[in-house]
């Protein structure tokens, strides 16, 4: 999936001379955690967090002596430069910049000006797309040899039943890099038949896949 | 305590028929109500006879143009490509000829029932047709045509005003009914079933609690598969109880799937007969001390229409007539009359034999797994009552 297909366009966004006061103020209104910087070409000049803003606010044994500090500008607590997207990325591209950086956002440009933001929550959403779980269906997990053309042998028996496929996933098969798990979610409440299919074809069906079950 | 108890029924239930090797199959009501005639608990007097809903009611909660596409793939009048956007022609819910008609006698068999109960002179009301609780808007799945349960409950909510609490024990989660009533803080849902980590629909998370004004009256129990009688029981009576008195129900509908037990051919939890008497006890008493004894009972799954379902369904109704579950042997005529029919044994006790199914090997694990389940979706009660102060801070 792409970025331009998951971001958020419904941007909200502040100057580097506006004031952490008013930073604060988004945050709470919007119920977001992290606030891009433009300049007036709607260029992305940095990015602060709820934290940075937390970090910049007084205690809250201190209101009124620190008041003052919410007057400073954006600008002097933000994080720059800032990590980018671009709308053709990937969803994968965009979860491994999460994991390698430690960061939960970032905003998405072309042409270098801001078109969108990209949030560990939307990507969270995607992912239960891919996953299928949000649509009804059944589960089948099957272990197959890894091989070339072993899909699409296993995904025929699916089609001889008119069973429609929600998602796909594969995982690796831990104790013998010989084989992976193919995970199906299909649009039956009964998975009895196309189970059946598969063992007479020779699959091994892992399913209910819990370790140490043999019913 | 003696009960008036209608059993709504109609010969004409077995019409709703996909094929013939098909895992839903209705001639298990039939198999119920013969075996309550010969244990002699069924009279005539009792017997209520439904009538077909009308579109209007089915619109209750139904499209205009699904039902539309329903009669027209009944009338053969539709390519199976043009009904596959509303969950027609698949193999879980074939086209079958007259299928708007057999549909509509269960959606009319459950609103008699519900007829029966709050403007008749009964106690409470059986439609063991009808539970149909995959039925969504505009479409069909998982056996399900018109949602008879959603539809009955939103014809309560118009025709009387109650407050319904539905409590949906079928092994599958009762997404169909949930979602319609998703956002109506007039309609509680409660719904107990194997986890939908491999089982169809795959919905009934705890987290699923409403929206909206509805939120808060959404309540779900997925249990791990090999789940017990004893873990189910636990949860199941421990949620209904607190879930009564936090509602307050006018009227309870239940579902009352068969499909938990270990026999079922399409789910993995591990329950016995034990569960299908404990499951309408609960209702009944519930029903009397908080409903005046409004209670509606439907049907719903149960794929082992041979050794479970009759035994199963035959228990709520004894139980609804204010009387104690059946004890001991089956009526032998019933056995000698079905035996020749069923491709395996049928069962001669009401109660399942001692250590029928192997045990289960993490039995602890997966009740320990359950309780916490329960504890974690009770958790907005016990919050809202634990803490009087902080609420009414707001």
């Amino acid at each position: 999936m792409l970025i331009e297909e998951m971001m958020r366009t419904d941007i909200i966004k502040l100057k580097a001379d506006d004031s952490i006061e008013n930073a604060l103020k988004l945050l709470n209104d919007y119920h977001i955690r992290h606030i891009p910087i433009v300049d007036d070409d709607n260029k992305v000049v940095g990015i602060v967090s709820d934290r940075d803003v937390r970090d910049a606010s007084p205690s809250i044994f201190d209101r009124q002596s620190g008041a003052n500090a919410l007057k400073n500008d954006i600008q002097s607590i933000m994080s720059s430069p800032v990590i980018t997207v671009h709308p053709l990325d990937f969803v994968e591209e965009v979860a491994a910049i999460f994991y390698d950086n430690e960061i939960a956002c970032v905003p998405v440009t072309r042409e270098n000006k801001l078109i969108g933001m990209i949030t560990e929550k939307d990507l969270l959403y995607t992912l239960i797309q891919l996953t299928g779980t949000h649509e009804q269906g059944s589960q089948i997990e099957i272990k197959v040899i890894d091989r070339p053309g072993i899909l699409p042998e296993v995904t025929q028996i699916f089609g001889k039943r008119k069973m429609n496929i929600n998602s796909v996933l594969i995982y690796p098969y831990k104790p013998d890099k010989k084989f992976k798990i193919l995970v199906f979610r299909i649009q039956t409440m009964n998975p009895k038949p196309t189970i059946t299919d598969l063992q007479s074809a020779g699959y091994e069906v892992l399913w209910p896949n819990l370790p140490g079950m043999s019913l | 305590m003696t009960c008036k108890s209608g059993f709504v029924y109609s010969p004409d239930v077995v019409n709703y028929k996909f094929q013939e090797e098909h895992p839903f199959n209705q001639t298990r009501v039939v198999m119920t109500k013969d075996l309550l005639d010969k244990a002699g608990t069924l009279s005539n007097e009792q017997i209520i006879t439904p009538r077909y809903a009308t579109d209007e009611e089915i619109q209750l909660v139904h499209s205009r143009k699904y039902v539309d596409t329903v009669k027209k793939a009944g009338e053969g009048k539709l390519t199976e490509e043009e009904c596959l956007e509303f969950g027609i022609g698949t193999e879980d819910t074939p086209i079958f000829t007259n299928m708007h008609e057999a549909s509509s006698l269960l959606v009319g068999s459950t609103l008699a029932a519900i007829d029966a109960v709050l403007d008749g002179d009964y106690d409470h009301a059986l439609n063991l047709g009808g539970g149909l609780h995959h039925g969504f808007e505009r479409k069909a799945s998982g056996f399900c045509i018109y949602n008879d349960g959603a539809v009955g409950i939103r014809y309560i909510r118009e025709q009387y005003g109650y407050r319904v609490l539905y409590v949906d024990t079928d092994a599958h989660h009762g997404d169909g009914v949930q979602w319609a009533f998703y956002d109506d803080p007039g309609v509680c849902t409660f719904s107990i079933h194997e986890t939908g980590r491999y089982l169809f629909p795959g919905t009934g998370n705890v987290n699923e609690r409403g929206l909206k004004e509805g939120y808060g009256y959404s309540f779900n129990l997925p249990i791990d598969a090999f789940t017990e009688d004893e873990s189910f029981l636990e949860l199941y009576e421990s949620a209904f109880t607190e879930i009564v008195n936090y509602f307050q129900p006018d009227v309870i509908v239940t579902q009352n799937g068969a499909d938990a037990h270990f026999l079922d051919p399409l789910t993995h939890l591990c329950g016995t007969m034990n569960i299908f008497e404990k499951i309408p006890l609960l209702a009944h008493q519930l029903a009397h001390e908080k409903c005046e004894g409004k209670w509606i009972a439907l049907g719903g799954g149960g794929y082992d229409i041979w050794r479970v379902v009759p035994r199963a369904w035959a228990q709520i109704w004894k139980i609804m007539l204010g009387e104690q579950p059946f004890k001991g042997k089956l009526p032998e005529d019933w056995r000698n009359h079905w035996q020749p029919k069923s491709p395996v044994t049928l069962p001669s006790t009401w109660h399942d034999v001692a250590n029928s199914y192997k045990a289960i090997p993490r039995k602890q694990e997966i009740t320990e797994k359950n309780a916490k389940v329960l504890e974690s979706c009770m958790q907005l009660i016990y919050n809202q009552k634990n803490m009087p102060s902080q609420k009414s801070g707001h």
